[in-house]
């Protein structure tokens, strides 16, 4: 009774955030709606019990890629208004996709009347499962090879994002911070040492 | 008297009694914290004081004991000045979300023994969610104020956190695979056996790399290049005044005391005493409350003295810090951690 109030509340939030999303004219503010998007999402899995799944969305989607998406957005000086001009021009893409996905969502409407509800209802798990450890075990077992190929692959996009940023135009100066670091006072200043003058 | 009270307590339906229970252990945490951060401010003018052969605040109350209600009040009358060019509403917004999260923590972290306000086996991950989430206060504080210096201290203050938080994660990798468990009490557990079987000693180059990571994660001296007062004013709170500014104060002091609890809890074995199998079946060796509290008060002390001690360092050399030093290092010794398990050496021998 109160998961389901709370399903209702927080998926009210959700769709209200979403809305803002693609409606606010402010960049930073749509990235913030998306923000709350992620939370909301999140605790509606906490609800589902797979706190896993929920707590790494926030770990990675609010805590990381958002905090750049926002630096970036910020940076950046949209003109909401020229972006604004294309619109007419591409409704009828839009309008498509939104053709597809609103096919796509009554499909699965329909497909829940074939005698789905016969299927075995997810019940609440008993007290002391960790959903954490259990997606472990699968992943480092039964999917180790689809988890090492799926890390390998992102740790390749990784060094080509940064191979491509990475350019060196000749006749830059650039600081080497190690050897700056490395610098010790003997190497700089020399201490000497002298007798003391003699009273005048 | 007594019997209205409890006839009352017990006519209550269960749910109520849980909620009263949960909401009445949440207010004495925070304002215990509240609390305590007022007096940290003190501790932290009186301990540079002595460091630097001075006396610090001796005139509010005996010894100057009442100094920061003094401040408090202080920043309660004043003008809490908003911008005209700013983003009014998230920059009002902007102390609360910085503040949320350095309470929010205290839910999961083991108090005493089997005692922690919601013992969730996701304890970890939820205190490294937070840690993520603090950013956005720093971040929206200094973009709403619509004020050039305030933006950079924000930018800086992104760019550190975003780095920092992957040598903690990975640090925090390396408590994770020792303990087995995701729970924080069960990890206190886990280091049970004196002060030598603590995880600072096993894995002391996470345990440097995470407390190291945790003074940048709050911004604090020597990596508190988002304020950096001699070059960017006094960086995101730049336009914050009056109680606005309290908030970020509170929040930076509470997040210090937070990092403090969580080093305490990974890697100084939390509420676990030191003489535990060396003085067996004296007071000394009980586990309790006290024990984490002299902790916490350890580590508040080191970021004090660091902030007697060094200089700011250079923005570059934070993130070359971060990035090509302490992930490295994280990386290696998780290597090495996996080898000690895998050979059966030190606190895996058994």
């Amino acid at each position: 009774m109160i998961v389901n109030l709370l399903f209702y509340v927080f998926g009210a939030i959700l769709v209200i955030s979403a809305l803002g999303v693609i409606t606010a004219r402010n960049p930073v503010h749509c990235a913030l709606f998306l923000v709350s998007a992620f939370l909301n999402s999140a605790v509606i899995w906490l609800l589902l019990e797979a706190e896993f799944l929920a707590i790494t969305l926030v770990v990675v989607y609010v805590g990381a890629v958002m905090v750049l998406w926002l630096f970036v957005v910020m940076m950046m000086d949209i003109d909401v208004e020229k972006l604004r001009q294309g619109f007419t021009r591409y409704a009828p893409v839009g309008a498509v996709i939104a053709l597809v996905v609103v096919a796509q969502i009554a499909t699965v409407v329909y497909v829940r009347k074939l005698g789905l509800e016969d299927a075995v209802i997810a019940q609440p798990k008993p007290e002391g499962y960790s959903n954490t450890a259990e997606l472990g075990q699968l992943l480092y077992t039964q999917y180790l090879w689809p988890f090492e190929i799926a890390a390998v692959i992102l740790l390749v996009a990784i060094v080509a994002a940064i191979t491509l940023t990475m350019r060196r135009r000749p006749g830059q100066k650039i600081q080497d911070v190690a050897k700056q670091v490395a610098v010790r006072a003997e190497d700089r200043i020399r201490v000497v040492k002298m007798d003391a003058e003699g009273r005048q | 008297m007594i019997e209205l009270v409890t006839g009352t307590w017990t006519s209550l339906p269960a749910w109520l009694q849980t909620t009263l229970v949960a909401l009445g252990q949440i207010l004495a945490v925070t304002i215990t914290v509240i609390l305590c951060v007022a007096y940290l401010t003190l501790a932290e003018r009186k301990v540079i004081g002595w460091m630097q052969v001075r006396i610090g605040p001796n005139r509010v109350g005996p010894k100057g004991l009442l100094q920061p209600f003094a401040d408090v009040i202080k920043l309660l009358l004043k003008e809490v000045v908003v911008p005209s060019r700013s983003n009014r509403f998230l920059f009002v917004v902007a102390p609360l979300l910085a503040l949320t999260p350095a309470f929010a923590a205290w839910a999961v972290i083991s108090l005493w023994p089997g005692f922690a306000i919601a013992d969730v086996d996701a304890g970890v991950l939820y205190v490294l969610a937070l840690a993520g989430f603090g950013a956005y206060g720093i971040i929206l504080a200094g973009w709403a104020a619509n004020s050039k210096y305030a933006f950079l201290g924000a930018m800086r203050s992104a760019a550190q956190i975003v780095a920092y938080e992957i040598a903690m994660g990975f640090a925090l990798v390396g408590v994770v695979m020792a303990a087995g468990t995701l729970n924080l009490g069960k990890i206190v557990e886990a280091q049970s056996g004196g002060v030598l079987s603590w995880y600072w000693l096993w894995l002391f180059p996470l345990f440097i790399v995470y407390f190291i990571s945790g003074v940048a994660e709050t911004n604090r001296a020597p990596f508190d290049v988002a304020e950096g007062e001699s070059e960017i004013v006094a960086g995101f709170h730049v336009e914050y005044s009056g109680i606005a500014f309290a908030l970020f104060f509170l929040a930076e002091y509470a997040n210090m005391i937070m990092i403090a609890t969580l080093t305490a809890t990974f890697f100084a074995g939390g509420w676990l005493s030191p003489f535990e199998g060396i003085l067996p079946g004296t007071v000394l060796a009980a586990p309790g409350l006290h024990w984490l509290v002299i902790k916490i008060a350890f580590f508040l002390f080191c970021f004090l003295w660091f902030r007697a001690t060094f200089p700011r360092y250079r923005y570059d050399q934070i993130m070359r810090l971060g990035w090509k030093v302490f992930i490295p290092v994280t990386l290696v010794w998780l290597c090495v951690e996996a080898a000690m398990w895998v050979y059966k050496i030190g606190p895996w021998a058994a």
